[in-house]
Parts: structure tokens; sequence; C-alpha cells
């Protein structure tokens, strides 16, 4: 995998239905000052910049990384524009990694935004073309039929969902830059909203957030602060219409966590990683990538998703910082799950810090379930 | 920097009008002639560059995957940038020393949209694109800045569109004629004809490379930089990230036999040259360059492959290969390729 | 989606279609301070600029300095109103979304007191009227609601923006869904076996995702099929007839990989994974090389199928 890389700043916005008080450069802008102010440096600092988002259809603007130029202190330098579907937050922070761990570069600036209240994201992910037989309407009416397949195949009882929405919710609580927060949230609360694509009840659903994070790479001899240390980066596809696909247990996420565990020298993730970030935008996502990345055997997820073992209090806390069902601009969603795990080594979550973790994982996913980014990070030098 | 080169080129025969091929299905014929060419059928790392906005919906990139037989899953990526970004990434990813393949491919079809328009929405969403400024209108603005002369254009419209004659993949345009203004001082020969097309490139690493290809287009050099965005607060008249990627690329270390350069209006030839530093002696876009067939998101990708292509056919021994992105040359890409 | 459709029953030779990209009502997009200032000071009929940390004045007022990177300072100045061009270009034939509806130029003007150019329209008349150096001054529109075409365009002196975003698009349909949707026109699936793996695919297609090689070999399906998985959308969607709509993978029979399709002639919450399915065709008569010939699929009453 190269020559070391270090995550030296983290850098978030609030996140919220709707920033009324920023331009979309100012957005982005406010995460990156963050992550530089995070390492100590200014913008001389930084060698090249990665761009990240989601489709360009969510603010009108197309290609908006050569507006964004100015704002991002690129003239004069590098910079590259990442677009992977859901997973291109997590693609962000890779490509970024990649031009430390190919030797070209010394500091980093990544970053990844969504102003998504500038139009609406169903409209957006929902445009087709003419002649176009797709009856998909949003993520979410995509994703529940995969979510009743995995129930219907595992067993599991209804309300592991519902556990799930809670216990992100209430890790949002301890997250001061978290979009949802429900105060008192409950089992109740969640079962008493409405289903929105059945099996997916309204409060299983993730938010949609205005917000940009940006995190700042570093070679190991241009290390400020205090390190998190990328222990291993993957990215997998695979194609969304192969016959006989596993839509709930993907080869890809396996293959692209076997290839990131084998970097890390992870043997049994669920006791060799601390905490993990995992891209869970309807709750049921939890216990399927479970199983897809290693964490427990085949029909087990929801098992361990019931005992509690991925609370925050848990051995094995997943989303601590509330997670994409409690904050979601899109195309930053893969970033921030990346970042918090950075925060997590560094031992700079807050609140929602989890004691003593030394090694976390960051995941994305994207497209039909078929894009995915991951990577590992620790806080011993590899 | 661990030895990258270019071992296989492929490219469409661009079509000036919609020949009622989906993007995928524009691409399948190309990815077939580089496995061929290469004689590779699996890649350490994959990545393509396309556009939402040009294809008219979101995640165009998404069906390509499907044309490619990625299974198992493959190691990928996708910029929303010209192709030629891709390769810059795929050879940054080749750095790493764990893999030493890599496929590279872009696609677009501009003959479904309204290219001068949807290229306003790449312009600061406050200022410049509510005032509807159209690609056309813009670069007319950068060339009259750059001070060209209306003959020196025409002469390179003229050698662009023979050689795009000579060129088999390249559309079939007549020598410039009229004296009709697009957007004045641009006349319609000016500019880059829409284009529909895709191009696929394989890179392979060090021993790899000598064992796949006789003369491998060794990368020697590859940089890219990016100028501030609004039109009023740069000099219109030269390209400094252009100067500054040829400079970090090396063009100037050696005699540059040929430059594919990405002139999508002819006024920007003679500030290209003037940024690379090229002398007269080196033979710019023998292929016609993108004044003779100009697929949008692939055009960048397709310089650096005919630049490849000329030392791996023992026609050229140093080639330089130039892409660019934003409006006015805002963003720039240099390769420079060696025998 | 299908009333786009141009083509005559059957043939889909000549299948185009009008495609628009819109996003309904525009673009919402929030300013922030630095352009909400330029924006608000316009609808006053001003134009301001602002300082960079080194004294420069920027107009229009952007939120970073482009040559440093550096936050602008928060001093706003008043510029212009007129200013010089520097640069121009001639448009002959304004486009709809041009600031003109008649001839125009495209300026650099350098506002008096600014140290950066502004792009807009000049209304010259003639091209004749252009040239560098010549004295433009704003005309602003009677009814001004902070937008860059507040100014409605810049005229020689004394001689003289929420954002719609609009794409149209001619869209075809591609060869592999066009032969798909000439089985469609006749009420027949027509879907293809990989030479490779040897995997059936439906809809019909060029090549083989697993396989990534080109597929020849055609096979005709039947309309019968199993429901594999569903979801039940409780948002209305105009390409369903009412709410709550299933929305099922179907496996036809002899096919390796499901289809999405409505599913109809059921209430939602009696459809199973695994029910038997047959598609319900619009009648003959009304048939178009368009999936609008599907009307959706229903039981057939036979038993599950297992999974």
């Amino acid at each position: 995998m190269g020559n070391r890389c270090a995550v030296i700043g983290v850098g978030q916005t609030h996140y919220t239905t709707k920033r009324r008080d920023v331009s979309i450069a100012g957005l982005v802008r406010e995460a990156a000052v963050r992550a530089l102010e995070d390492a100590g440096l200014t913008w001389k600092d930084i060698d090249a910049v990665v761009v990240g988002k989601a489709p360009d259809l969510f603010e009108g603007v197309m290609m908006p990384e050569a507006y964004l130029a100015d704002a991002l202190g690129a003239a004069g330098k590098p910079m590259m524009r990442v677009h992977t579907a859901g997973s291109v937050g997590g693609s962000t922070a890779l490509v970024g990694a990649s031009l430390i761990q190919g030797g070209v570069h010394d500091r980093v600036l990544v970053v990844a935004f969504e102003k998504q209240s500038e139009s609406n994201a169903t409209w957006a992910l929902s445009t087709h073309l003419p002649f176009n037989a797709s009856l998909v309407v949003g993520a979410g009416g995509y994703f529940a039929p995969h979510i009743r397949e995995y129930m219907r195949r595992s067993g599991a009882p209804d309300h592991i969902g519902t556990l799930v929405a809670v216990k992100d919710r209430q890790n949002a609580l301890k997250n001061p830059y978290a979009h949802l927060k429900i105060p008192g949230i409950s089992r109740e609360m969640v079962e008493s909203t409405p289903m929105l694509w059945e099996p997916i009840r309204y409060l299983e659903t993730c938010p949609s957030s205005d917000g940009a994070c940006a995190m700042v790479l570093s070679s190991e001899r241009a290390v400020t602060g205090t390190p998190a240390w990328v222990l291993g980066t993957a990215m997998r596809s695979e194609p969304i219409f192969r016959a006989g696909r596993d839509t709930v247990n993907p080869q890809g996420g396996k293959d692209c966590a076997a290839d990131v565990y084998r970097q890390a020298g992870i043997a049994d993730p669920r006791r060799d990683i601390d905490v993990a970030e995992v891209y869970v935008p309807f709750s049921w996502y939890e216990p399927m990538w479970l199983e897809n990345l290693g964490f427990a055997a085949e029909g087990e997820g929801w098992k361990l998703t019931e005992s509690g073992a991925t609370a925050l209090d848990g051995d094995i806390p997943w989303n601590a910082s509330g997670g994409v069902l409690s904050s979601n601009p899109i195309g930053a969603s893969g970033l921030i799950r990346f970042a918090e795990a950075a925060l997590q080594v560094r031992g700079m979550a807050g609140e929602h810090q989890v004691d003593g973790a030394r090694r976390a994982l960051g995941h994305a996913y994207g497209g039909g379930a078929q894009f995915f980014a991951m990577w590992m990070v620790g806080s011993d030098k590899p | 920097m661990r030895e990258i080169a270019v071992i296989a080129f492929a490219q469409t025969r661009h079509s000036a009008t919609d020949e009622g091929l989906t993007e995928p299905e524009l691409i399948l014929p190309v990815l077939d002639e580089v496995r061929e060419r290469s004689g590779l059928r699996t890649f350490g790392f994959t990545c393509s560059g396309s556009c939402d906005y040009l294809a008219g919906a979101p995640f165009s990139f998404v069906s390509a995957l499907d044309a490619l037989g990625a299974w198992p899953p493959i190691s990928e990526s996708h910029v929303e940038m010209d192709a030629a970004w891709a390769l810059y990434e795929a050879w940054v990813r080749l750095q790493h020393g764990d893999v030493d393949s890599a496929l590279i491919y872009g696609f677009g079809k501009s003959s479904q949209g309204d290219l001068r328009e949807i290229m306003t929405l790449q312009l600061d969403p406050y200022y410049l694109a509510p005032l509807g400024l159209d690609q056309v209108s813009f670069a007319a603005l950068q060339a009259t800045a750059s001070g060209a002369e209306r003959a020196e254009l025409d002469e390179i419209v003229r050698r662009s569109r023979a050689a795009g004659r000579d060129n088999p993949y390249a559309l079939d345009l007549p020598d410039p004629e009229g004296d009709a203004f697009e957007v004045e001082p641009l006349r319609p020969y000016d500019i880059a004809p829409i284009t529909d097309g895709a191009a696929a490139v394989v890179l392979a690493a060090g021993d790899l490379a000598r064992e796949l290809c006789e003369r491998p287009a060794w990368i020697t050099g590859i940089a890219h930089r990016i100028d501030p965005h609004y039109l009023g607060m740069r000099d219109l008249a030269r390209s400094a990230s252009a100067a500054e990627a040829a400079r970090a690329a090396g063009v100037g270390k050696g005699h540059v036999d040929v430059a594919e350069l990405h002139v999508q209006f002819s006024h920007e030839e003679p500030i290209l040259r003037r940024a690379l530093e090229l002398p007269e002696s080196t033979v710019v876009n023998p292929s016609g360059g993108p004044l003779a067939a100009n697929p949008v998101m692939a055009t960048g990708l397709i310089r650096i492959g005919e630049a490849a292509r000329r030392i791996m056919d023992g026609t050229a021994g140093r080639t330089v290969a130039h892409a660019t992105g934003g409006p006015c040359l805002q963003h720039n890409l240099v390769t420079v390729m060696e025998g | 989606m299908p009333s786009e459709v141009t083509a005559s029953s059957g043939s889909t030779e000549d299948l185009v279609a009008d495609h628009v990209l819109e996003f309904p009502g525009g673009y919402t997009r929030t300013t922030g301070p630095v352009i909400g200032r330029f924006l608000t000071e316009l609808r006053d009929g001003r134009i301001v600029g602002v300082r960079t940390a080194d004294g420069r004045t920027l107009v229009p007022p952007l939120e970073y300095d482009p040559q440093t990177g550096e936050a602008v300072t928060g001093e706003f100045t008043e510029v212009g109103p007129a200013g010089t061009v520097e640069s121009w270009s001639w448009v002959n034939e304004p486009r709809a979304a041009h600031p003109l509806d008649r001839p125009f130029a495209w300026a650099l003007i350098r506002l008096d007191g600014a140290d950066t150019s502004l792009v807009h329209a000049v209304d010259a008349g003639d091209a004749r009227a252009m040239r560098p150096g010549l004295r433009v001054r704003p005309r602003w529109k009677t009814s001004r609601s902070g937008h860059i075409t507040d100014i409605e365009s810049f005229v020689p002196e004394v001689t003289k923006i929420v954002s719609p975003v609009r794409m149209e698009y001619r869209v075809r349909p591609g060869r592999a869904l066009a032969r798909f949707l000439e089985g469609v026109a006749r009420g027949v699936f027509l879907g293809c076996r990989c030479g490779s793996c040897h995997k059936v695919y439906v809809p019909y297609r060029l090549s083989c995702p697993q396989c990534g090689v080109a597929i020849s070999e055609e096979v005709e399906l039947p309309d019968t099929g199993t429901i594999t998985t569903f979801a039940i959308n409780n948002l209305p969607d105009p390409r369903a007839p009412q709410v709550p709509f299933v929305s099922a993978y179907i496996l036809l029979d002899g096919s390796d990989i499901p289809m999405i399709a409505l599913v109809g002639d059921v209430p939602a919450h009696e459809v199973r994974q695994g029910m038997r399915v047959r598609a319900v065709w619009v009648p003959e008569e009304e048939r178009t090389a368009s999936m609008s010939n599907i009307k959706w699929f229903a039981p057939t009453g036979e038993p599950d199928a297992e999974l």
C-alpha cells in the first residue's frame, strides 16, 4: 500500500436540513478551515485538493470543483473531483490517501460535501432517461426489497431495525455536529412512525442534510499534531445487473473488507477492531453489514445488534457518532465515516469517544450496494 | 517514481450524430480492443471519467461498469472529469507498488444535449451561470483577450481538419470557409465539433510493460494544476496553470517531437503552445486534435492515447499530451512520454 | 415516461424521445454573507466590491481571495457604477438563456475602483460599437430581486439572479433496449444467453456483466415468473396507479436475473416472496414499443415457488 499516510486534521460543519447562512463555497470552506486548524496548518501547507460529492444534480452545478478552486485555496495546485455514488466520501479519502501513499504529495486536503437543500434528493436520485423501465423511487425504494430478503433469510425479528434506529439517534445526542437529535428517542417512538417503503419506517431512514467534511492527510515526514495512521485502504466495485448477484450480502463488500483487513493485520474483526463507522442509511443495514464485514456469521448479524454489542458501551461500538441515520449530506456521508474513525483513534471524539480505541474501521457503500470504499486507521504507526 | 507506461490505446470511430448506442454500448468494443492489444483480461486498478449532465441523468458511470465484466469485484474508481484525470489517478495508484496494471476509460455523447449550455452549468452558480454565459461565448472572450490573429486561427483549423480527414477515428470536416461569426471573434469552424465517442488506455508498470509491449510509452512526467475560476480575475491571454503543469511534468527537459493538445477552440492552441513553450519544430495535433473530433470526457484521454501511440509505433521518441477542464483552460494536465 | 415515445408501434428503428432535466421551481441557493451582501446592494441599485487582506478590491466580491485562498476581509466598498471594457466577444444569435434577446457583447468590465473584472453583457447594438477601453454603465431592471441579472446589461456610457437549470436532450434507447422494446411491442420479453457463463439475462443486452464479453444468442422468455422480493411503497409516484403500490423483483421463468416491476390485482399486504405472477398486458391495439405495454404483474394463483 505504498508510503505511510496519516490523518492529521479533521473538520466538519454542523449537519442540518438547510444551511441558510452560507453559499456552497462557504459550506465547504467551513469544514476545510476546521481541518486545517486541527492540523495547525494554513492553505500554503497544502499540496493538492481532492473534492468528492454525489451527483451534480443535487446543486445543479456541474463539476463544482472548478468554481470551488478559490474557496479551497487550490489556485496553482492540483485538484481532483471524485464521484463514485454513495461511496464517494470514502473514495475521496482513498484518492487523497493514494496521493500520499504513492509518494506524489506530502499534504493533501480532502473535502466532501452536499447541499441537498438546494434541490430535492429524491428528485435527483429518481431522474431517469426516457425508455428506462426502472420503477425505483429514491434510495429507500431501492433498498427496501433487499432488507425484506435479509429478514426472510435470517429469520430476524421485526424489531431489530428499530433497535438500530434508537441506538444511533442516542449516539447522535453526544455528537455536536449531528443533524437529527431526538431527545428521549425510544422504540415506541420509532414504531409509531409510518412505513415509507415497507419494511422501512420513517425513523429507520436517514435524513437529508446540508454539510461538509474535510481531512488533512499527511505523509510520515509531514505529520503535525496527533496522527491517525492509515493501516489499510481498499475499493471494490461490482456490476449491478449480474445474474445471481447477492444483493443482501454483496461479494464486493466481502472482498473489500478482506483486502483492508489483510493490510491492517485484522484476523477477527469483532475482536481486533475497537470501533467501526459503517454506512448505515437504513437501520437494517447494520445487521446486514455486520455479516458482510465479518463481525458476525451469515444470518447472525441481528443477534449482535440485539445483544447490544454495537452500542456505545458494547464490545464493538458501531456508529458512535450517530452515523448516516443521524446526519446525511450524501456526498460527504462516507467521508464523515472515515473522519469519525480517525477521530476515535486520535482520542478526539469528545462525548462519543470509545475508551481506548486504537483501531477503527471507516466504511462507505453506494450505487445498488455495489461500490465499496473502506479504510482502517490506528493510533500506532504501522 | 515507479516506471509506468501506456501499453495500449483504443478509441471509437467518433461520430457527429447519435448512432443509437448507449454509453455502455459505445465503450464495449473499445474495452475489447485494449484487452486484446495488451493481452490483459483483468487489471489491478480501473478508473473512468464521465459526466452526468452530458448524459442527462445521474450516475452515468454505473451502467458503464456492467459493460466491463467487473467480476470478481474489481478495485475501481471514477472521476467526474475528463478521463485524462482518471489516468492520472491510476498512475498515482500504480506508484504504490502493489499492483502493476490499470484500465482507464472515458466516454460521452455530446449529441444528446446542448453542449454550449451544459457547459454553462460548471460556472460560478451566483455570478456567471445565471447570466446564461455559454461555452462558445466565454471561449470567445478568451479568444479576444489572447489577441490571436485571424490568419493564424484559420491555419490552425485548416491543418487540424486536414489531419482529421487522414485519421480514421476523427470526423471528416471540410476546409474552413465563410466569414460569419458564431460569437465574434470565433467563427463556427473555430469550435470543436459535437462528437460522440469513447476511448480506453491500459497502463502497466516496469517489467510487465516491457513484457506486454514492444515499445511502451513511458510516462516520464505527469502533473496538473488549476487556476482561479472567475474569468475576470485571471489573465485570460495566458494559461498559468498549463505553464506550471508543464514545468512540473518536465516538458522542457528535452525536445518534444509531437504534442497532442486539448484545443477545443482554435485560439487555445497558441495559448497552450506558449504555456508549454513548444518550439516550431514540434508537430501539434497530428491526429487532428479536438477540432477534428471532440468526444467530451474522453477527449483529454485521447490526447494521451494519441501521443503514446506515436511512441508505440516508433514514429516519435518524446511526446507531450495535454488535457483541460473548466472554463477557458482553467485546469490543465500535462503528460510527457518517452520511448 | 412512455408518453414521449414517438415511434410507430412495433418498430424501434426511429425510437427517439425528448428528455428534460429540470429541477422543478429551480435550485434554491443560499448565498452566504459575501455574495449575499453584493446581491443585496445590487437590489438597491449599488455595486460593491470586497477588500482582500492585501488591499485589492474584488468585484464581484468572492468569498476567498482567488490568489491566496485566504478569506476576504469584511470591508465592502462601493465601486462603479461606471467601468471600462477590457475584452469582449460578440453574440449575433442570442440563446434562450442569454440576458438579452438581441445581439450583444459579453465583456470583462473593470468597474471604477475595482482591481478585478466583472463578466457581464453589454447592450451595444452593434459589434462595431465595442472596443477595449469602452466606458459602460449598468442598466438596472426596474424590478430587482437580488440577482446578478438585476443588472439587465451594461450599456455604453451615457451612450449605454432563483437559478433555473434546464437542459434538453434528445435521447435514443440504445441498441439493446431498442431490441427489448421491439419484443415488448408484440407482447414478448426478449432476453439473451451469455455464451461464456450461459446465464440468461432479461432485458436483452449486448454484453455479459459478469464475463464482459459480447452476447449474441437471443432468448424469448415467457411472461410468467416468481416474486423474489419486493417493497410496499407508501410514497406516491407518477409511475404507479395508487398508494400503496408494490414494486417487486420478478424472476421470469427461464431467466437468471430478476426485473423490477409493479405488482397489481392483489392487495399490497397479500404479496409474498415466492408468489407466482404473470404480466398483464394492455390490449393489443394500445401497444407501442414501450414498457407501458405492461400494466403490472398479477398473481397466477399457482402455489408459491421455493426461493
